[in-house]
């Protein structure tokens, strides 16, 4: 007796059988459908699509409406442009977007995975190429199983180049909001461009052809952080895609003349097209799962079967629990009153603190030098570093002033040109007469206004150190 | 590092990624039971009327998981990591950090190719120059002479219009480039404490402040002696010897009487430490042009 045998029956007497813990998912061959959902989907994904390509393309004031320029550390963004220091708005933004996607969430569930996120819609254009070349899901599938032949060569040839194309574009678009995109494709043409750039428009390239073409559904399950605790922003009354198991259930294959009431079957024909059609290959008659998307396929092709059998839509339809189970759905709860607030507040402070931005930023700092303060002669000075940081989108030059309870005077500024996001630091003395001076510490304001538009200012006030007063 | 801590990092990480790699491969199978229902198997755990799945991992996991340590080891083979092994490519970061520099050193080089066939007096006038001469300023002379070259305690101004080694902007480059050493002699041996109080005093009245006229007479021909070689007759100085000007009231130790004894006791021995080997020449240029600048009303010409 081997020793694999002995093996194999010890197995069997313990009952227990040894499977992989890891396994590769079932390709996922998708049904064509069309229907509202669909429609619909394409509305929100193209201008979307459409707003990303042509975006690096305007000019907005001679430069590119939106570039990330990495080098010289400046967003510019539409009308505005932010420094290194705006970091805030940045992060407040991510905040703000994350709200909203939580909000969204409890309301109407993921939709924006199935209507709006990137993965989805350019996982929509590589499967219209593949519609395109290979035909629809059986046609695939016998396809997948031939053995190689001239025809299936040219069928998959023109297929992944057509998603080579894509992912191209895709990636030189994506390069161009950090590089500007005239001088990118120019440079690409005549094989003069920074190697990184190069660099990133293949890496790019060849990410979008793995990530839409291979990945796909791989990606809203075990990849994206959203996903993962999307879940937990449900509730009953969350809009989202459900099979109406109470009209569905018993489901069970029927001719179109049957009457289902009397062979005892609900309206689910069990005809597996909500199956065929899933882009996450779930079952969504299974309930509500964690890996639904929310794009209304399935919806569709019920819809479609539905027609065609006679019955009434919405067997699988954009609903909630409680509408499914008690008739009535509670729009208005504290869960979505709560986040709605919270983003709102978010909203009107963000949108307020951008109106307010300052074209000019000043930080003063005391020097840090051996001495509080210096005495020349019959002054007391102290010595502070401005740091002048111009936020405008021009060069200016800055007069400063200074004011406080005594006569301050300034002495050494310089008035630099600072340009676009420059900072500027220059050290400057702050003077007044030691018989002036009837304390040890005071506070001294400085202020920086734009030579040629007063509009353009800002004031930082700080302290003034005077030597200890000597007894009168 | 010596052999043992270097053999001991190497067992470590080695041993280390051997085991999380053993980890990996020998939990590639699980033990399920035969009569459960492989589609809906669950792990047991119930939580709130909850249950968890039992679906097997998603196989691409287990190949990234092995392309990490595919990467592991091509980057100890690459990279320093190993112990004292320098990796085939022969990375460190001082390499790193000259290439970098290097890269500046071309990217400014050409800028201050420019600068330097400027004169300084011209520089001194370029806001753009101004501006490197602000950096390397604050970098290279702020700790002593003070961020806004107000100078300190022993430190000169470089602002007022008091030069001890010469203002001419030749004078300043070269006092850049090669440094300056002062030599203030102790006199409380030759002098003693009344005779450097009588010279104080003839000190003080050169600068034609409060003084005692009695002791100050004294002094003079002391000082005429013993200083005069060096301060000049009028005590005015002599920029060749950085001998400053007693006359005026910029004073490097400090003008009080006191202050002007106790240099005169233990002397003083000012350095200014040669640049030129620090910083390039053209670097230089800059910064003796913003040097002289400083003393430049800059409010009133614009």
């Amino acid at each position: 007796m081997t020793k694999k045998s002995k093996q194999a029956e010890q197995d069997q007497d313990t009952g227990i059988r040894y499977v992989n813990l890891y396994e590769a998912d079932d390709k996922v061959y998708m049904r064509r459908i069309t229907g509202f959902y669909q429609k619909l989907r394409r509305y929100t994904g193209m201008p979307l699509l459409a707003a990303y390509l042509l975006m690096p393309w305007l000019v907005i004031d001679g430069r590119p409406a939106m570039l990330f320029d990495l080098p010289e550390r400046r967003f510019h963004v539409l009308w505005l442009s932010f420094g290194p220091q705006d970091g805030m708005f940045l992060a407040w933004l991510l905040i703000i977007a994350a709200f909203m996607l939580f909000t969204v969430t409890v309301l109407v569930g993921r939709v924006w995975c199935g209507f709006t996120c990137p993965q989805t819609v350019w996982t929509q254009m590589f499967i219209w190429a593949e519609f395109l070349c290979e035909g629809d899901r059986n046609k695939r599938m016998k396809l997948d199983a031939r053995p190689w032949g001239p025809e299936k060569v040219v069928r998959k040839g023109a297929k992944h180049g057509i998603w080579l194309l894509i992912a191209l574009v895709t990636a030189l678009t994506f390069v161009g909001y950090f590089v500007p995109i005239r001088e990118l494709l120019v440079g690409l043409a005549t094989i003069d461009v920074h190697p990184a750039a190069a660099f990133w428009v293949f890496f790019f390239t060849a990410a979008t052809y793995m990530n839409a073409g291979f990945l796909r559904e791989q990606v809203c399950k075990y990849m994206c952080p959203y996903a993962r605790f999307q879940s937990v922003m449900y509730d009953k009354d969350t809009l989202t895609v459900f099979y109406n198991y109470v009209r569905g259930e018993p489901r069970g294959p029927r001719k179109p003349t049957d009457d289902p009431g009397e062979k005892g079957l609900g309206d689910c024909i069990d005809c597996s097209w909500c199956v065929q059609v899933c882009p996450v290959d779930i079952d969504i008659r299974d309930g509500l799962q964690a890996d639904c998307i929310d794009c209304g396929l399935c919806v569709d092709a019920c819809n479609q079967v539905m027609d065609r059998m006679d019955y009434p839509r919405g067997l699988i339809s954009f609903t909630t629990e409680d509408a499914i189970e008690k008739g009535h759905t509670k729009v208005f709860r504290p869960r979505l009153l709560g986040y709605g607030a919270v983003l709102l507040v978010m909203l009107s402070v963000f949108t307020y603190a951008l109106s307010a931005r300052l074209p000019v930023g000043l930080d003063v700092l005391r020097d840090r030098g051996m001495r509080m303060y210096r005495i020349s002669g019959p002054d007391v000075e102290n010595v502070y570093t401005l740091k002048i940081n111009n936020k405008d989108r021009d060069t200016h030059i800055y007069d400063l002033s200074v004011s406080g309870d005594y006569p301050f005077e300034l002495e050494g500024y310089r008035p630099l040109p600072v340009s676009e996001g420059e900072v500027l630091t220059l050290p400057v003395r702050v003077v007044v007469p030691r018989e002036a001076l009837d304390t040890v510490k005071t506070s001294v304001t400085l202020r920086v206004e734009a030579r040629e538009n007063p509009e353009i200012y800002t004031e930082h006030t700080t302290t003034f150190i005077g030597p200890a007063l000597r007894d009168q | 590092m010596s052999t043992f801590w270097s053999l001991w990092i190497i067992v470590l990480t080695l041993t280390n990624l051997a085991l999380l790699l053993w980890v990996l491969l020998a939990n590639r199978k699980v033990a399920v039971r035969d009569d459960e229902d492989p589609e809906n198997r669950t792990t047991g755990h119930v939580y709130d009327g909850i249950e968890e799945y039992d679906n097997p991992l998603p196989r691409w996991w287990f190949k990234m998981f092995i392309a990490t340590f595919i990467f592991a080891g091509v980057y100890l083979i690459l990279y320093p990591g190993l112990g004292s092994f320098p990796g085939v490519l022969g990375w460190t970061q001082e390499k790193e950090l000259r290439g970098h520099q290097q890269q500046a050193q071309a990217r400014f080089s050409e800028q201050f190719g420019e600068y330097a066939q400027t004169p300084i007096e011209e520089l001194a006038r370029d806001p753009q120059a101004m501006k490197m001469g602000l950096r390397l300023f604050a970098n290279n002379c702020a700790v002593c002479h003070g961020s806004d070259g107000g100078g300190n305690w022993g430190f000169p101004n470089l602002t007022d219009d008091a030069w001890q080694w010469g203002g001419e902007p030749e004078r300043i480059k070269q006092t850049l480039v090669q440094g300056r050493k002062a030599a203030m002699p102790a006199w409380s041996g030759s002098l003693g404490e009344q005779g450097i109080a009588e010279v104080t005093e003839y000190v003080l009245s050169m600068g034609e402040r409060e003084h005692d006229a009695e002791l100050a007479a004294a002094g003079e021909q002391k000082f005429m002696r013993n200083c005069a070689a060096c301060h000049g007759a009028d005590g005015t100085g002599n920029i060749n010897l950085g001998a400053p000007n007693l006359t005026d009231d910029v004073w490097l130790y400090g003008g009080e009487p006191s202050d002007i004894r106790q240099t005169l006791r233990v002397g003083r021995n000012g350095v200014m430490p040669a640049q030129g080997e620090l910083l390039k020449d053209d670097r230089i240029h800059i910064l003796a042009a913003y040097v002289y600048s400083l003393s430049m009303n800059y409010d009133e010409e614009e």
